[in-house]
């Protein structure tokens, strides 16, 4: 705009926005790459060494006496470290303590006068000059470089095992009635508030736009207090899917009735005349006119509102509960946090898996985001 | 599988039940009142008559939820925060005294502070660079459909993600988490950075500023297209340099639109739970109020009074703002 394309004015610009794109995308590429990979290499190196070899210290049990065989007067047993595995033998050693005394090839003089040898493929050989006893064997301690590898392992072991299919099911059950139930009715209230004459209305538009910043933390223990009431009288749980889906359109109303006011008070008013003259009521204008009219509004509130209650802890965790069988997938994510907060591989893949729904409906429906954070903000 | 198939038989029962309710009473009106096809003072009567009730119709359902879940709910909270842990004692401002006398609820508005100083004058900075950045180069919307993109994840998402970068193995050993890699790579020790007290509400705050810049920056990139070409064409004329441009010219025209931005990120930081609540649950002196609210809604079988008072002082700070907003939206108003 000001800077001409050649001037290293512009290159700077070009720099900065890029690092500024490095450092916001990093964080969750990095989640994401360290989720697909191998959990053992996950928990010693760094997301960003995923694709260069890295080096595990290991230990293998040789088998016992029983299997040595005899080859020109000396007593011999040998087999592969490595069983056959990817990878490569960097160093080996005799103790614990230290794995990388020597290099593959070298020859090692164990306690018992044995002498072993690891090769860099994996083979080993334990030779001995007398016969050697005991049914434990040797213990091998070496250090291998393993190939990076990238695995859905730690996917399959979330949903099978951490419960986060069943969340799955419990985010997807708490969303969609809440994201489509308040549209119609905060549409009616839109264009009443919008478009129709009556007294009072100034007042309820600021009311509205009042609500619109009331902290859900106001709510909560009113309404855990009403609910509880009312699963008392109705002898039925306080705690259920209707529960929620009622609380979550009661929070969302305000911004989807502010959303669409302002967009239908943006609608020409010669169209609303002309029908009116031709003898159409309110609500023949509002059904047939405004509201196929209003659909990038309602298709904005519906992400706001799909994003919202997904991405949501607070309100589940009040109004569903914190049991194992009714958690969402962001109360089971803090739960996991909780339980399991030193297995990456676990918190990596459930992490990705409750964003992978959010992330889908923002790339795809982005348009109709900026669309309503654009409207919706309070001007 | 089976309660997914209960949601979408629900939700598809709560549509209908909008529907029935909307067509049904408008139907019956009409035919109580009619004034089609009729002509004379009685048709104009009916007509009047239909015309003052059913905007109360349309308003019914979202104007009762509305009371039900958030007007009640404020009456309430105000009435509970006078009363003792069950509800049922008054006990006058005996909760407001514990409260201000309780480290950890001072320590919370502390730590309320700083992120209402940090989160919001940062996101906003950002946002706005960014998008005035991104406004001239060819590759802009890619870079801000990245920059935008962790809107979408949820706050418990984030933490994951960014604990991650924080996460802390002891000297020597190889570290994971991107943060210490860095620090012992340019020769520093690793920390645990999230159990640093004072320090730690800085590491959670970075979160809430990676969300929330996208937002800020989608915003403040349309008021910036908004600008007239000609107040710029006549800068550049006058020999404006482009700092100064953007500085003397661009902000100066929408400052309404930062001030906007600027609120809405206030709000969203004093509601913050969720981050602190994954990260850290208060502790190491990392507490806020929101999460101070909750816990005490729970602990010891739940506290409602303290909980409630908790609840009144979040609202307190959001009332400057909500007023502001009134006035605007009014004002607005007005002119149509």
């Amino acid at each position: 705009m000001i800077a001409s394309s050649r001037s290293p004015l512009a290159w700077v610009v070009h720099l900065s926005v890029a690092l500024l794109v490095i450092l916001w995308t990093v964080p969750t590429a990095g989640l994401l790459i360290s989720s697909l990979r191998d959990k053992d290499q996950l928990a010693v190196s760094g997301w960003w060494t995923s694709l260069a070899d890295s080096t595990q210290n290991a230990v293998f049990r040789a088998p016992g006496a029983d299997k040595q065989v005899e080859k020109n007067g000396k007593f011999v047993i040998s087999g592969n470290v490595l069983e056959g595995g990817a990878g490569e033998v960097a160093a080996f050693g005799s103790s614990s303590l230290k794995p990388g005394d020597f290099e593959p090839g070298q020859t090692a003089d164990l306690n018992g006068g044995e002498k072993l040898t690891v090769q860099a493929d994996g083979s080993f050989e334990i030779v001995s000059d007398t016969a050697m006893e005991g049914t434990r064997g040797q213990r091998i301690f070496y250090q291998a470089t393993v190939p990076s590898r990238f695995t859905f392992d730690n996917y399959r072991e979330v949903f099978a095992a951490a419960g986060i299919g069943a969340s799955f099911i419990n985010s997807l059950t708490v969303a969609i009635p809440s994201t489509i139930i308040p549209i119609l009715v905060a549409a009616f209230a839109a264009y009443a508030l919008a478009w129709m004459k009556f007294p009072g209305r100034a007042i309820l538009v600021a009311v509205v736009v009042g609500l619109l910043v009331v902290p859900l933390q106001m709510s909560l223990i009113p309404l855990l207090k009403l609910y509880n009431g009312v699963g008392l009288f109705l002898g039925v749980p306080a705690k259920t899917y209707v529960g929620i889906w009622l609380a979550h359109m009661g929070f969302g109303l305000p911004l989807a009735i502010y959303l669409l006011r302002n967009y239908m008070v943006g609608l020409p008013r010669e169209i609303m005349e002309s029908a009116r003259v031709d003898g159409a009521s309110d609500f023949d204008i509002f059904v047939k006119i405004i509201l196929p009219l209003s659909f990038p509004a309602l298709a904005s509130f519906a992400i706001f509102q799909f994003l919202w209650t997904w991405n949501d802890l607070l309100v589940a965790m009040v109004f569903l509960g914190a049991g194992n069988e009714e958690l969402v997938l962001t109360g089971r994510l803090v739960n996991l946090l909780g339980s399991r907060g030193g297995n990456w591989e676990i918190l990596t893949a459930s992490a990705f898996v409750t964003i992978i729904v959010p992330l889908i409906v923002f790339f795809s429906l982005q348009r109709f985001l900026v669309r309503g954070l654009l409207a919706g903000s309070v001007k | 599988m089976q309660q997914l198939f209960f949601a979408i038989l629900t939700m598809i029962a709560g549509v209908l039940a909008c529907v029935v309710y909307f067509f049904g009473t408008n139907f019956i009106l009409d035919r109580l009142f009619p004034s089609k096809g009729l002509s004379g003072p009685n048709a104009s009567r009916n007509l009047r008559i239909t015309n003052a009730i059913r905007p109360w119709l349309f308003l019914g359902p979202a104007l009762i939820t509305l009371a039900v879940y958030l007007v009640y709910p404020v009456i309430e909270s105000i009435r509970l925060a006078f009363h003792d842990k069950s509800g049922i004692e008054f006990v006058g401002i005996r909760n407001f005294v514990w409260m201000f006398n309780d480290g950890e609820f001072r320590q919370s508005i502390f730590n309320n502070f700083l992120w209402l100083l940090v989160v919001p004058a940062l996101a906003t900075f950002f946002g706005l660079i960014i998008a005035a950045l991104t406004d001239r180069i060819w590759w802009g919307n890619i870079a801000k459909t990245l920059i935008f993109m962790p809107m979408a994840i949820s706050f418990v998402g984030a933490s994951v993600i960014w604990k991650f970068i924080y996460d802390y193995r002891p000297e020597g050993t190889e570290q994971i988490g991107l943060l210490n890699a860095l620090v012992v790579y340019f020769g520093g020790s690793p920390e645990a950075w999230v159990t640093l007290p004072f320090w730690n509400n800085f590491f959670l705050m970075v979160i809430l500023i990676w969300i929330q810049t996208g937002f800020a920056m989608v915003i403040l990139s349309a008021a910036l297209r908004g600008i007239p070409e000609e107040t710029v064409e006549a800068a550049v004329i006058d020999g404006a340099n482009g700092l100064q441009i953007f500085f003397k010219i661009m902000i100066p025209q929408i400052w309404g639109t930062i001030a906007v931005v600027w609120t809405t990120i206030t709000i969203t930081v004093l509601k913050v739970f969720d981050i602190v609540l994954a990260m850290t649950n208060g502790q190491w002196q990392s507490q806020v109020l929101a999460n101070l609210m909750f816990d005490w809604m729970f602990r010891g079988g739940g506290d409602f009074g303290r909980g409630a008072a908790i609840a009144l002082v979040i609202m307190v700070l959001v009332v400057p703002i909500m007023v502001w907003n009134i006035r605007n939206a009014t004002k607005e108003m007005e002119g149509h």
